[in-house]
């Protein structure tokens, strides 16, 4: 039931063939040139991109910071389709789930990106998807109650 | 990066995650101080149900309960789901920032 967990989905429509783009999110060369919210330096990626293997990948923010995301592949299907779990070592945040899905549109690549939580035991037996509809009214909710 | 505690994150995550518990939330933002009894009432639900529901939801701080005589009032506690929605935020910008660049450096090759 990840779909009633919250999560992240961002479409990008690319000017280049999932094959590019392929390669941009696998071989840590090119990940180093991308993989990071703000302009500081990827210091680091390492991606053993198969089932079971691992990525680890260290950013250094603007402000001095460094961060290293790190996880497992789940899935990986070749200019289609990557999963891999998600954590940053030495926080104390639980595992989440991130797909990248890459479909051929009009030349270039379709791309989505889905970072979800994982769903726990609890949320795992509701059979309630309706997510979407309390995250529209939250921002509302939170002006309101404050 | 924001930092907090990952259980308290599961369990607002956990207790957002059924109807019933949602629609009280909803409710309690409309009128604050509804009686348990009022809560219950348009749900049919008997009082013990809804006050394990309201448990899960105190559990997980989005909720207060205070009593004034036999009346027991209930009011949202919006901190944790401040967390949560910092959850999504966090990601979002993240990934946002960084498919910015992905995208320059795959359409930027593709045009040499």
């Amino acid at each position: 039931m990840t779909h009633s967990l919250p999560s992240v989905t961002i479409v990008r429509r690319i000017k280049a063939s999932p094959a590019k783009v392929w390669a941009a999110i696998t071989q840590p060369k090119l990940m180093m040139q991308w993989w990071g919210p703000d302009a500081g330096p990827t210091l680091s990626a390492e991606a053993d991109v198969r089932p079971g293997g691992r990525f680890s990948i260290v950013f250094r923010l603007l402000n001095g910071e460094e961060h290293n995301p790190t996880g497992v592949y789940r899935e990986v299907v070749p200019e289609k389709k990557l999963v891999f779990t998600w954590e940053w070592a030495g926080m104390p945040e639980r595992e989440s789930l991130v797909t990248f899905r890459l479909e051929p549109f009009d030349g270039g690549t379709e791309f989505t990106l889905i970072h979800e939580r994982l769903p726990d035991e609890e949320a795992c037996k509701s059979h309630e998807a309706g997510w979407a509809g309390l995250l529209d009214k939250l921002p509302v909710f939170l002006g309101a109650a404050e | 990066m924001v930092k907090y505690q990952a259980s308290g994150m599961d369990r607002t995550f956990s207790a957002l995650a059924d109807p019933t518990r949602r629609y009280v939330l909803l409710r309690l933002k409309d009128e604050p101080g509804l009686s348990v009894s009022e809560l219950a009432r348009p749900l049919s639900l008997k009082l013990p149900g809804m006050m394990k529901h309201l448990d899960v939801l105190s559990d997980a701080g989005l909720i207060t309960r205070t009593k004034a005589g036999r009346t027991v009032s209930v009011h949202l506690s919006v901190g944790p789901m401040r967390e949560a929605m910092a959850w999504l935020k966090r990601y979002e910008r993240f990934w946002t920032a960084s498919l910015d660049r992905l995208v320059a450096l795959v359409e930027e090759d593709s045009e040499r």
